[in-house]
């Protein structure tokens, strides 16, 4: 037996041990129940909805009949509105975080900008919705389109944007700003040049998280006035459209076993689209993490 | 402190003789929000000297270096009373733009920063910024000799100016800051993060410099600013823990023959 081992054990380390062990396994069961109900789930949709799933399912459109019923206006409506969303939402998200963080004095009413954008991240979506019905619908006349139902999405997905852009040019290193400055740089050359490419993966992965979420709701759009039965794709910003989740609703809250399982294919359409932006998500983070080890 | 308005007087050492005064603090007071940061500042910088600003921690030397190029200004609740004159004109007047300061005052910060793009970037994005017309190549090139660096990369200029050692960093962002061709370098205890062959390095590098630039230095290191300066500053934590500077003087006689027991104690090591 070695020398240390020998020793009397007075600091209670056995004790120590076991508490740390403990945590440890209430930790590594934890995380199983969350990977579990995952697999769960998934095992579960593939289990009904595998079969189903073919080139026809993607390509045809919805109909009363399930096994000619496919997928595409709803697959295209979520592209649309995916597609809009971003290029509404980014500009604009980025937009304010830069002013934000690197411009505003932190003044009174900065400080009172910020605190509501947080409260406004807390709003439930039904509540966007019946703003886009008022503004976008109503107000500008837009109708239950397509751009209507971009514009409330993005002021869905807006403050989450901001605020993890935000979080993303916080974790900028001031000496990279001060480098800048120093060799007589504007605030606006600083940013564009150092910050912002610097602060791009994490903005990118905050805006894509948020995108992800958009492509789930269904409640806003609703109020907005997608509608569940459709027969043709969106051809402009101006025509009437659907999205994936509110098609497998449609079809999940039919009786026939049939449509349940369509609506389970219908799902797993709509995972392989969230995993196609996530990925992307990661392929950009780490195209812009090159280079970028301070 | 009564020795400050002698300075004239001081200087006696013939470092001095005949040499323009490129920066002066006058009466200067730094707050930070309601707290005083720095009472009452007077300091001529001499022109192409290096003068060093030394005390123990706390101060004050960075936030009198700081305010020099207005790079407190970038702290939302700093604020300066006095003047600090840049040939006679005050960097504090309200017509006067921090951006175009920091162009003619540039700055070499504690731990070296260089930009994450290209070695050759660093030194030729400032330059760029400030509508640089002439040959970039050559003005490269031209920055990192100055720098004694352009040996080491001059056949990576391609690579991350990160990929370099830390001293090589140092030296490249004192490339970056002479490529925009400024009268003044300001530094922040450049050597602190860097063993002692790069700093010794670095030191060997600031007299080169001082040839053609003013050199302002910032350092915790007495050996240091007694090898590189021509003046010393010693400056200490004053009443309501405010820095206030306490003698001024050729760096030799500050070093051999303080007049302030102060100074004494710390340069003798007694205290800080």
């Amino acid at each position: 037996m070695s020398a240390i081992a020998m020793r009397e054990d007075t600091t209670g380390l056995r004790r120590r041990k076991l508490v740390g062990g403990i945590f440890l396994g209430v930790f590594i069961g934890a995380t199983m129940l969350a990977l579990g109900a995952l697999a769960l789930l998934l095992i579960d949709v593939f289990r009904d909805g595998a079969s189903w799933l073919s080139w026809s399912f993607i390509r045809n459109l919805p109909s009363r009949r399930p096994e000619i019923a496919g997928i595409w206006p709803a697959l295209i409506g979520s592209i649309w509105i995916m597609i809009l969303t971003a290029a509404f939402t980014f500009p604009i998200g980025v937009g304010a975080a830069i002013y934000l963080h690197e411009f505003s004095k932190r003044g009174k009413l900065d400080r009172i900008i910020e605190t509501n954008i947080s409260n406004l991240a807390g709003v439930p979506s039904i509540v966007y919705g019946l703003l886009g019905l008022a503004v976008f619908v109503e107000l500008f006349g837009r109708g239950p389109s397509i751009l209507s139902g971009a514009l409330t999405m993005t002021l869905l997905i807006l403050p989450v944007v901001i605020i993890a852009s935000r979080e993303a040019l916080r974790a900028v290193p001031d000496s990279l700003r001060q480098a800048a400055l120093g060799v007589g740089a504007t605030r606006w050359q600083m940013v564009w040049s150092h910050v912002l490419p610097a602060a791009m993966p994490g903005i990118l992965t905050g805006t894509i998280l948020a995108l992800s979420r958009a492509i789930g709701e269904t409640a806003p759009l609703i109020v907005v006035g997608a509608v569940t039965y459709i027969t043709f794709t969106p051809e402009g910003l101006e025509s009437r459209f659907t999205v994936l989740p509110l098609q497998i609703f449609d079809w999940a809250s039919r009786p026939q076993d049939d449509f349940q399982a369509i609506a389970a294919a219908g799902i797993i359409v709509l995972l392989v689209l969230l995993l196609t932006m996530n990925t992307a998500a990661i392929l950009l983070r780490n195209h812009f993490r090159k280079n970028q080890n301070w | 402190m009564s020795v400050v308005p002698k300075l004239a007087t001081q200087m006696k050492d013939d470092v001095l003789t005949g040499v323009n005064t490129v920066l002066e603090a006058q009466e200067l007071d730094i707050y930070y929000g309601d707290f005083l940061a720095f009472r009452k500042a007077n300091l001529k910088v001499p022109e192409k000297k290096i003068t060093a600003l030394i005390g123990p921690s706390g101060s004050g030397k960075s936030t009198l270096l700081r305010s020099f190029n207005r790079m407190n200004d970038l702290v939302p609740t700093a604020r300066v009373d006095g003047r600090i004159l840049f040939h006679g004109e005050n960097l504090y007047d309200r017509d006067i733009d921090p951006v175009a300061v920091r162009r003619l005052i540039g700055m070499v910060f504690q731990k070296p920063n260089p930009f994450p793009k290209s070695i050759y970037e660093n030194v030729a994005w400032g330059a760029k910024i400030n509508g640089y017309k002439g040959n970039m190549d050559e003005l490269v090139e031209r920055s990192l000799r100055q720098a004694a660096l352009w040996d080491e990369v001059k056949d990576k200029l391609r690579q991350s100016g990160l990929s370099l050692s830390g001293g090589q960093q140092q030296r490249l962002c004192i490339a970056r800051c002479i490529a925009v061709q400024p009268e003044v370098i300001l530094m922040d205890e450049p050597a602190s993060a860097l063993d002692p062959i790069a700093t010794l390095r670095i030191e060997d590098l600031m007299r080169e410099l001082a040839e053609n630039y003013t050199i302002l230095i910032v350092t915790h290191n007495m050996q240091q600013a007694a090898r590189v300066s021509d003046i010393t500053v010693f400056m200490t934590m004053g009443e309501g823990r405010a820095g206030e500077i306490i003698e001024i003087g050729p760096t030799r006689e500050l070093f051999t023959s303080p007049k302030d027991p102060r100074t004494e104690d710390y340069i003798t090591g007694r205290v800080g």
